[in-house]
């Protein structure tokens, strides 16, 4: 994946990305105020005076805010820095009430760490994390309302941002997808951000040069907001793609500011480049430098939950799950914990150690479960069936109640009724035939109803064995465990 | 009849405490006085039907037995100060008709001590001056005029309608804020005394901003008593402003003892300045000569970054004004120019440039350019570093002395205009006041003297930060050994 | 060091959004070299191994509890505004 190349009329060239992802934190109320972050309300009924930069307004910071930051750098393996500044990033717009968004600039409260991608071909790459800061976001324009007038909206003003900057370290459209996947499935697991890419909790700026292999960095250009991973990929493609073109033409790259159009596939110039940026960045006058303690990290690491790194190497090493298996559990934080009480759940009813049936059980979440939830457009955590439902149902497989066949049928009924596993094999007579005498004398009427079929096995034509297996699951519909049916069947066929 | 105008806070809260006269009394007159003192300019908004409201409620107040030093005292409020559904502008045409939903804290707890407002106080435009005449209402006049003359003077500033309201008997005392010295100066200017305390000592939640790492509340009164009184009720811990300190407030009145004996007091040799008046020096003398006839030890002390302080300031100030000053923008509040046929840029434009003086859009270009690329390391951050030596040379120097003796300002009041068109001379006003606002040490001024034409002049005591009780004392003993008894002309009634 | 020329000056007055016309750009460039050559005496101190000033007040950083205790005032937010609709304030329109 690695050699993602494109290729020009003159040769081939790589893409160098980085991404720069904006992660709203995940807290009551606002970085620097205590007007409520949740989405949704009436325009400017989220608004503190201190957000509308009232005059004589002061901020004061939230130390949930803090805590996230610091988990979330403990999260990547990242140095926390005990000692870190606000600055004040200085530019006029309409929705910045205070004229400066408060943000930190040289010295971040998170310095290095490191991502660890999950690629389709099962190998893994490790892309580095430049830094995390804390900044405020922005109000919100609405352009569209009014034919002479912009409104402005200051709910969002405020509220908390995570901005984790990558190196630029990634040399693929998949890469910066996988890493945004696992950058979103990190914070989500430890609930410092609710990853949300639709309601702009999660949004990237993407930094994109092209250069031939063996050359230094080319010019970059930053997409802006860019809101879904899937556009993240598509924007870089074309991004790449115009910029080879270009340079294939003779031409140079300008270092700007582009958007990305999804309707138009293109990424085209930000108007508003008319003139280059000088934030004036200084240390916010109104906030002391924000200083904690050991004590303060010790405490953040030992509220983290296991990570999704760690989870799936323990799911390989102590369950034994495929490699695959194994990185679609641990994906989403709700899926793993699912799992996880699945198949505790399993074990506690049917009396084995996890790893004996935590293949079985994995199969069993990702195909049937999954399967069933895709084709109902319902999340794990909508599910109808839940862990210790379903668990019954592997039991009732495991102990030879049912056999798998069946199972599927239960677990159907299950899923439409909220029935359980129990009841619906009660109701239905589903109950596996074991009895020997009741299978052998099945056994027995089946061959000598297929003489021919029978003459023709012992001339040597073994696989017939399977057309009398089937016969003989047709005579009981199906419940005669197909194990004992096997076993009998074979010195009967012999004679 | 006795004027209750002339009486000192300290007085009137024992004649209230003795039921011989009212908060509505004592307010009636100040309202009348503030009504025919419009010749001095000091007030940019008047509040009496507030002002007598609040009068009854302290004279209630005060029958119920809930007495305290500023309960039922008339004071102004420097238009900086946000009072709630009240006129506060920072005297600038871009905040044209703000009324605040909120109060200062600085305002609160006056308030919560039950004193009584009269008005606005008028001001520099966003206290950016040293003599009141960048105010979009026009400059303050100093009640104090040169003997023999109509001629008038500048009061100084930034705090201009606060010394001239103090000085000129339409208020007990009122809020003032010091940048660079815009307690200090106007207060030598007026022969008032004029108290900043400690950088975090008075909250500065509602105080609209000019330099946030500079800016400290403080107050204006006629005697050291007084500015002892109501720097208590004014000070106090808050938590919605970061820099506030979480340090208890002592009575500062119980520091005015008088007894500085054993007392080290420096005299920063530094202060000397080549072409300083000979009656400035020659009053700083006096001061020295004071302490030591008290009992203190006098000694030269150095302060080798002295020079630099005013350039560093000049750095520091403009560069945080001019972002604390970018939320004028014409959106939220104030002034909206807008431009035909134009966008958002030019609405902003338009609007700050119709809605800023001179002087203001002066520091904020001055702070815009240090700040921008290329020039940061060159001006901004050397000034912080320089500013960390100032501050440095003090901390050294208290490691000798209790306090420092020095004089406020290089001359006394002059007339307007004088040096109105050359930014730098009107500047160097500030150069014995703005090394304490760049170390946020607390300074007071205190009339020591008047000179040749009569016109007042004062003396400078820096203290420890958080030592205001020391800078309080020794400013008493200068009031007592000065006997400043000089009082300006009453030509404004 | 300080050579403020015209150009500097309106590329300034643009950063900080104030109109400045064209004949005053000349006599400001003037007096903001006057102040900055002043300010300039400031390169005679050495500062090699000095820290920045961070703050005059010497103390942490103090930090807020996470809860809601502001906002829902929209009319408070909005009573200054020159122009306000439906609860926004209405700014002229910006194309982006």
């Amino acid at each position: 994946m690695s050699n993602y190349v494109i290729q020009g009329a003159t040769g081939d060239f790589e893409v160098v990305i980085g991404l720069e992802v904006h992660a709203q934190v995940t807290s009551n109320a606002k970085l620097f105020s205590g007007a409520s972050t949740e989405f949704g309300a009436e325009p400017n009924a989220q608004v503190s005076l201190v957000d509308a930069a009232m005059p004589g307004m002061l901020p004061t910071i939230n130390e949930e805010c803090v805590r996230q930051a610091v988990r979330t750098g403990l999260a990547i393996g990242a140095e926390i820095n005990k000692y870190s500044v606000f600055d004040r990033k200085n530019y006029f717009y309409a929705d910045l009430p205070q004229g400066y968004q408060i943000s930190q600039f040289k010295h971040p409260i998170v310095g290095e760490g490191t991502i660890v991608l999950d690629l389709e071909d099962g190998k893994t790459k490790h892309v580095g994390v430049e830094r995390i800061h804390l900044e405020q976001d922005a109000g919100k324009s609405m352009h569209d309302q009014h034919p002479q007038y912009t409104y402005v909206d200051l709910n969002r003003s405020g509220v908390a941002l995570m901005e984790i900057v990558s190196k630029p370290d990634m040399r693929s459209p998949e890469e910066a997808g996988a890493y945004l996947t696992k950058l979103r499935t990190i914070v989500r697991y430890i609930g410092a951000c609710d990853g949300n890419m639709e309601q702009g909790s999660m949004r990237a700026d993407v930094n994109v040069s092209v250069r031939r292999p063996g050359e230094g960095l080319g010019t970059r250009c930053e997409i802006k907001n860019v809101n879904s991973i899937r556009f993240v990929r598509q924007a870089i493609e074309v991004e790449a793609r115009r910029q080879v073109d270009i340079i294939e033409d003779g031409g140079s790259i300008d270092q700007e500011t582009r958007l990305f159009d999804p309707v138009k596939g293109e990424t085209r110039s930000m108007r508003s480049k008319e003139e280059a940026h000088d934030y004036r960045y200084f240390p916010d006058p109104d906030l002391l430098p924000l200083e904690f303690d050991d004590a303060f990290i010790d405490a953040a690491r030992e509220s983290l939950p296991e990570l999704p790194d760690a989870k799936k190497a323990r799911f390989m090493t102590e369950l034994g799950l495929n490699d695959y298996n194994a990185s679609v559990l641990v994906a989403e934080g709700e899926t793993a914990d699912f799992y996880e009480a699945f198949l505790a759940a399993v074990v506690n009813k049917t009396g084995k150690k996890p790893a004996e049936v935590a293949a079985k059980a994995a199969n069993w979440v990702l195909s049937d479960l999954f399967g069933a939830l895709n084709k109902a457009g319902l999340t794990i955590s909508e599910s109808p069936v839940g862990a210790v439902a379903g668990a019954e149902l592997l039991a009732l497989i495991e102990d030879g109640t049912i056999s798998g066949r069946i199972a599927k049928d239960v677990f159907e009924v299950m899923f439409s009724t909220g029935k359980s596993a129990e009841t619906i094999v009660e109701e239905q007579g589903l109950k596996q035939v074991s009895d020997t005498g009741e299978i052998e004398k099945i056994i027995d009427a089946v061959i000598a109803a297929n003489p021919n079929q029978l003459a023709q096995y012992r001339s040597g034509k073994d696989k017939l064995i399977g057309f009398f297996v089937g016969q003989v699951m047709k005579e009981t519909g199906g419940k005669a465990n197909p194990g004992l049916v096997n076993q009998l069947l074979k010195p009967k066929l012999d004679g | 009849m006795t004027d209750l105008t002339n009486l000192t806070i300290a007085d009137a809260r024992d004649l209230l405490k003795k039921g011989d006269i009212t908060s509505r009394e004592l307010t009636e007159a100040h309202v009348a006085a503030v009504d025919a003192a419009d010749a001095l300019n000091a007030y940019v908004a008047k509040t009496p039907e507030l002002a007598m409201e609040m009068a009854d409620k302290a004279d209630a107040k005060i029958a119920a037995g809930e007495q305290k030093g500023m309960t039922g005292i008339p004071v102004g409020i420097k238009d900086l100060f946000a009072t709630k559904g009240v006129h506060t502008q920072a005297c600038s045409h871009i905040l044209d008709g703000f009324k605040p939903e909120y109060e200062s804290t600085v305002t609160q707890n006056l308030w919560d001590d039950g004193a009584v407002m009269l008005g606005k106080l008028n001001m520099d435009e966003f206290a950016m001056g040293s003599s009141n005449e960048t105010s979009f209402y026009g400059p303050v006049k100093n009640p104090w005029r040169a003997k023999g003359s109509d001629k008038d003077y500048v009061p100084g500033g930034s705090s201009g309608g606060s010394v001239a309201s103090v000085a000129g008997y339409c208020a007990m005392g009122a809020t003032a804020s010091d940048t660079g010295g815009s307690i200090r100066q106007p207060a030598a200017f007026t022969g008032t005394f004029g108290i900043k305390p400690t950088y975090g000592r008075c909250s500065r939640y509602g105080m609209v901003a000019f330099a946030s790492s500079l800016d400290q509340a403080g107050t204006i009164t006629r005697t050291v008593r007084d500015g002892a009184i109501m720097l208590e009720s004014i000070s106090g811990f808050d938590k919605k402003d970061s820099t506030s300190v979480d340090m208890p407030v002592p009575n500062f009145e119980a520091a005015l003892t008088g007894d500085i004996r054993g007392m080290k007091i420096g005299i920063p040799q530094e202060y000397h300045l080549a072409g300083m008046p000979a009656e400035i020096e020659a009053l700083w003398h006096q001061g020295i000569e004071w302490m030591k006839a008290a009992g203190a030890e006098v000694v030269d002390i150095n302060l080798p970054h002295t020079k630099y302080a005013l350039p560093t300031y000049y750095i520091v100030a403009p560069a945080e004004a001019s972002s604390n000053l970018a939320r004028y923008d014409g959106v939220r509040y104030g002034l909206r120019e807008m431009v035909e046929g134009g966008n958002l840029v030019d609405m902003y434009e338009a609007t700050r440039a119709a809605g800023f003086g001179d002087e203001v859009k002066r520091r904020i270009m001055i702070g815009t350019y240090v700040l921008s690329a290329g020039y940061y390391d060159a001006y901004y951050l050397k000034a912080q570093k320089v500013r960390q030596l100032i501050s440095h040379d003090f901390n050294q120097a208290f490691e000798q002395v209790d306090a420092i003796l020095t004089p406020t300002a290089p001359s006394a009041a002059f007339a307007f205009g004088e040096k109105s068109d050359d930014p730098i001379a009107m500047y160097l006003n500030d150069v014995f006041t703005v090394p304490a606002s760049l170390a946020g040490i607390p300074g007071s001024s205190v009339a020591a003297g008047t000179d040749a034409n009569g016109l007042p002049l004062g003396l400078q005591v820096l203290g420890r930060p958080w030592d205001e009780e020391t800078v309080l004392k020794v400013s008493g003993v200068i009031e007592e050994a000065a006997g400043f008894t000089a009082k300006p002309e009453i030509w404004w009634r | 060091m300080s050579d403020i020329d015209k150009a500097t000056v309106a590329k300034i007055a643009r950063l900080a959004r104030i109109r400045i016309e064209d004949d005053k750009l000349e006599p400001l460039a003037g007096e903001l070299n006057g102040i900055m050559g002043w300010i300039e005496q400031l390169n005679e101190v050495n500062t090699d191994d000095i820290a920045p000033m961070a703050s005059v007040v010497n103390a942490k950083l103090r930090w807020r509890e996470d809860v809601v205790n502001d906002g829902d005032k929209q009319d408070s937010v909005l009573k200054n505004a020159p122009r306000a609709e439906y609860g926004f304030f209405a700014v002229p329109k910006v194309i982006e």
